[in-house]
């Protein structure tokens, strides 16, 4: 085994049991204040609907709450340790300033329904960050409703059924490319819409000919992502996007790879009808180990009629209020507004980067995936060699002559104090390494990471059962997954006494 | 920028590394035609400090200071600081979706402690890892039991969440499964004669919400039994979570979709809040969302995984369940924290003190006007129809720095002059008896102007 590279070292870290395995009766980290209300006999006021007991929820002190979940947080890798190249997940640093402003009095209390004299600054951050997403997309209207990307692509096909249905017929398909992330076919099912797979061309594109055959007017809308899950960028996309106009369709762009585009180029000046934004990759707010994220869905003038409701509007006396009578709306995708909290830390973001601040962002991520892609280009097999912008895809075609797979090399890059990349798609490149650094990685990082990947490779021609029973580090080993799948164990219960 | 981590010199040394002249060569293949020449317009850069006067200055527009009776799905409680101590830790804050169970288990066992505490609280057998919100978890859960049973159609009861059946209505209206509604009785309650009219063969679910909208408690056993002799399946919705300290939980639901908002997240004017579905075991390959699973790897050591993996997207694409990726695992850990400070008996005595409040909230502001649907138990809201416009009250209430309860004609015009009211252990006695005075002021102001009558 080579002794693992500069960036990692063993370090201790703690054994602690579940919360249950902790508690005890009469522990309590709670104390309620003194009540200045009389007393009530809940038998009396609920009758047969009272609860007697709430079986084995956990009793425990604050001392050990805080030592329990600080020490499970220590077991977790995060951007805040290191670099985390998950290719189209767009893994960027999370500004502390977001989190100090979300958490502001009056945006952390404001309660949805205020009324709307008392709720102008909350209205103000969405008129404020929706006019800014308008802006970057070149787009000319915005909904901030949906929770997160998939749910953003939901309401933009949901538009995308509306707009058509308004024509006549809602049409059948929605064409996707074999490149997409497999929320797009999820989605358009969802929609009720059926999937027909658009293949890519050997460059990695869209194949335009193949294209041309596929579209008619069946065809609601093309959901395509660009840059391209390859991270190549769309060359053809006027002659896509005036293919699908001519045949009356739409093309929907998922957003996913905006951090690729911001201030060097606009969606809406390239064709597009619809996308969605992520707000938890582009624009900073934290993955929060799984979410929550944001997707505002951005359209042309011609969706705009078919936005969610509530749409927000300005009073003749400059005041914000929301519009609820839009009768051709596609309904309502989420209570009350959508992930505000997320709103405020996206509007942050892009206050404190500024036009040149986005520009440069931009310019630094397309800059270290290529640097990357140099860097490891004949150590890994490279299948497209077409120029990419802030992702680089590998395939795991030298090392599988080993024996070792695009996610053996994966967990053992944890060995070396690195995140694995993305290994789940493109479905086109078979055993991918899908790399995607970001604008927030040093180049002292960067080379770190190629280095790491660079001893791997080695490691798989000298010695490659170190990769394959990888990782060797962590507190736990490989779990077996198709077990636990089979019989699944999903929740603690008490010991049977 | 403050954020990029380059001198201008690490730059020029990595173009020249990559074989390039310039950062323009990297993004040639974007048509000329179409690349921006010119400063988007946004704001300009701005210093932490500016950022953090401009939001001050929003937060103080947005009901600092005011106290409110306002639920309606949204309800304010104490929040323990430890909450934002321990999600503030970067290693929850900024990691990703623990797909790389070796280095996730953090987040990972935490997950399995939060679908242990949601089945403990609600009776159910398996719980998901959180869904985006409460109304989309009821709209996610109904399509469940469609794909359950085989059948189409929804009856839901008209004392649901209107915003939730809004949603229920997109995701039904394009999926093409035909939706009705149950209206209520003057207990507040689903009416059952007109709930059983609405059932047919092709009915896959009924979907109550217990508190429902006007906090009442429904009489899920009956619902449940109409339902289930119909050969439908039974959908509970929960919107106040904290409800579940002291009501019985509605076990015979088949599936419970629950928001869990109330248990230590903040208000934040509607999201991010934390959505959960919980059902039976039996019924759990039709679960939508992510599921945390107990496990051990290969010297035997216990491990936490997601599990049931393969409905999710990448894998099954066009035939996953539901195309929910990214959910809401840090909202989840809010609740999980939250879950674990008050436990087993103060979960309980919280709910028992909201029950208090809002006991004397009824009492006084029902001595002003007449409480509707006290037919049936209620948790921490009640329904208070008065005289006068209650937007006229609350424009009084205003003056107080006061927010009454929420006028009901929006959602349901056939109550004319309702609010909804919410007291929780936030709400002061104060503020209930001010409150209660300025609806009284209406009357004193008749008096007034009738006395200025006799004098004229």
């Amino acid at each position: 085994m080579n002794p693992v590279t500069r960036k990692s070292t063993r370090h201790v870290n703690q054994n602690e049991g579940l919360i249950f395995e902790k508690s005890s009766p009469g522990k309590a980290a709670w104390r309620l204040p003194q009540s200045d209300v009389p007393e009530v006999d809940a038998g009396k006021l609920l009758g047969s609907a009272e609860r007697k007991t709430l079986g084995s929820m956990p009793e425990v002190s604050e001392i050990e709450i805080i030592r329990h979940f600080t020490r499970l947080s220590t077991w977790n890798y995060a951007i805040d340790l290191g670099m985390y190249p998950l290719g189209s997940c767009t893994m960027k640093y999370n500004p502390r300033v977001n989190e100090v402003v979300a958490r502001l009095e009056g945006l952390a209390n404001g309660h949805p329904y205020l009324p709307e004299s008392i709720a102008q600054g909350a209205l103000r951050i969405m008129k404020s960050l929706s006019d800014c997403l308008i802006e970057i997309t070149g787009m000319d209207a915005i909904t901030l409703q949906p929770a997160a990307g998939a749910h953003g692509e939901l309401t933009g096909l949901l538009m995308v059924r509306a707009f058509h249905e308004s024509k006549g017929s809602p049409r059948k398909k929605i064409l996707i490319p074999d490149s997409a992330h497999g929320t797009n076919p999820a989605t358009a099912a969802t929609a009720g819409y059926a999937v027909e797979n658009l293949k890519s061309n050997t460059a990695g594109m869209v194949d335009v000919a193949a294209l041309t055959s596929q579209m008619n007017e069946d065809v609601a809308a093309l959901m395509l992502t660009n840059p391209n899950t390859l991270g190549v960028f769309e060359q053809d996309i006027h002659k896509i996007a005036d293919l699908m106009h001519a045949k009356g369709g739409l093309l929907y762009m998922d957003g996913a790879n905006m951090n690729a585009l911001v201030g060097k180029v606009r969606p809406g000046d390239f064709g597009v009808d619809v996308m969605h934004l992520n707000l938890h990759k582009t624009f900073s707010t934290p993955h929060g180990g799984g979410g929550p994220g944001s997707g505002p869905v951005a359209v042309k003038r011609t969706l705009e009629p078919y936005l969610p409701t509530p749409v927000l509007k300005e009073n003749p006396d400059s005041t914000l209020a929301f519009d609820y009578d839009r009768p051709q709306s596609v309904g309502r995708v989420r209570a009350f507004y959508g992930n505000f909290g997320m709103f405020v830390r996206a509007l942050a973001y892009i206050m404190a980067n500024g036009p040149d601040g986005l520009r440069q962002t931009t310019e630094d991520a397309v800059l270290n995936a290529n640097y990357i892609r140099k860097g490891l280009d004949g150590t890994y097999d490279l299948p497209y060699k077409t120029p990419t912008m802030h992702e680089v895809v590998f395939s795991d075609k030298l090392q599988a002559k080993k024996g070792v797979r695009t996610m053996d090399i994966a967990k053992r890059l944890i060995d070396y104090g690195f995140h694995p990349y993305t290994t789940a798609f493109p479905l086109i490149v078979p055993g991918a390494l899908m790399i995607e650094p970001t604008e927030s990685e040093s180049i002292e990082e960067l080379d770190l990471f190629v280095e790491a990947m660079r001893s791997i490779a080695r490691e798989v021609d000298e010695d490659p059962q170190t990769v394959l029973q990888a990782p060797h580090t962590t507190r736990v080993s490989r779990l077996d997954e198709t077990a636990a799948a089979r019989k699944p164990n999903l929740r603690w219960k008490p010991a049977a006494s | 920028m403050r954020y990029l981590p380059k001198s201008p010199a690490d730059r020029q040394s990595m173009l020249k590394a990559i074989g390039v002249q310039s950062i323009d060569d990297l993004f040639s293949p974007i048509p000329a035609e179409y690349r921006l020449k010119r400063d988007l317009k946004v704001p300009r850069q701005m210093a932490e400090s500016e950022i953090l006067d401009w939001f001050r200055e929003r937060s103080r527009e947005n009901g600092e200071g005011y106290a409110t009776f306002l639920g309606a799905g949204a309800y304010s409680h104490y929040r323990p600081v430890i909450i934002d101590s321990l999600i503030s830790r970067g290693e929850f804050l900024t990691a990703y979706t623990p797909y790389q169970a070796e280095i996730s288990q953090g987040t990972l066992q935490s997950i399995f402690e939060f679908q242990s505490m949601i089945c403990e609280l609600t009776g159910m057998e398996v719980a998901n890892a959180s869904m985006y919100d409460g109304s989309t978890a009821a709209a996610e859960a109904v399509m469940m039991a469609v794909r359950l049973t085989g059948r189409r159609s929804v009856v839901a009861a008209r004392t649901v969440h209107p915003e939730y059946r809004e949603v229920l209505a997109t995701y039904a209206f394009h999926q093409g499964m035909p939706l009705s509604e149950a209206r209520f009785t003057g207990n507040g309650r689903v009416d059952l004669e007109a709930l059983e009219r609405s059932l047919t063969p092709d009915t896959a679910c009924v979907l109550i919400q217990s508190p429902n909208f006007f906090g009442t408690i429904e009489d899920v056993n009956a619902v449940a039994e109409l339902a289930h002799k119909h050969g439908a399946l039974l959908v509970v919705a929960v919107a106040e979570a904290l409800s579940l300290g002291i009501v019985v939980p509605p076990s015979q639901a088949d599936v419970i979709a629950m928001e869990a908002q109330s248990f230590g997240v903040p208000l934040g004017f509607g999201g991010p809040y934390c959505g959960v579905i919980a059902t039976r075991e039996q019924y759990v390959r039709q679960m939508p969302g992510r599921l945390v699973g107990q496990n051990t790897d290969k010297t035997g050591k216990r491990g936490f995984v997601l599990n049931l993996a393969t409905p999710e997207q990448h894998v099954r694409r066009e035939k996953a369940t539901s195309n929910i990726c990214t959910n809401q695992a840090l909202i989840a850990l809010i609740v999980n924290i939250f879950m674990t400070i008050y436990g087993k008996t103060g979960l309980m005595e919280l709910a028992k003190l909201n029950l208090a409040k809002a006991d004397y909230g009824v009492r006084e502001l029902g001595k002003l006007g007449k409480v509707l649907f006290s037919g049936a138990p209620r948790f921490n809201e009640f329904v208070i129809e008065t005289e006068e416009d209650p937007a006229t009250i609350n424009t009084r209430l205003l003056e107080q720095k006061i927010v009454g309860g929420l006028p009901l004609r929006k959602f349901y015009p056939e109550l004319g002059n309702a609010a909804l009211w919410c007291c929780t252990e936030t709400t002061s006695r104060k503020a209930i008896d001010s409150a209660a005075s300025a609806i009284k002021q209406h009357g004193r102001r008749e008096e007034v102007r009738d006395m200025e009558k006799v004098a004229l």
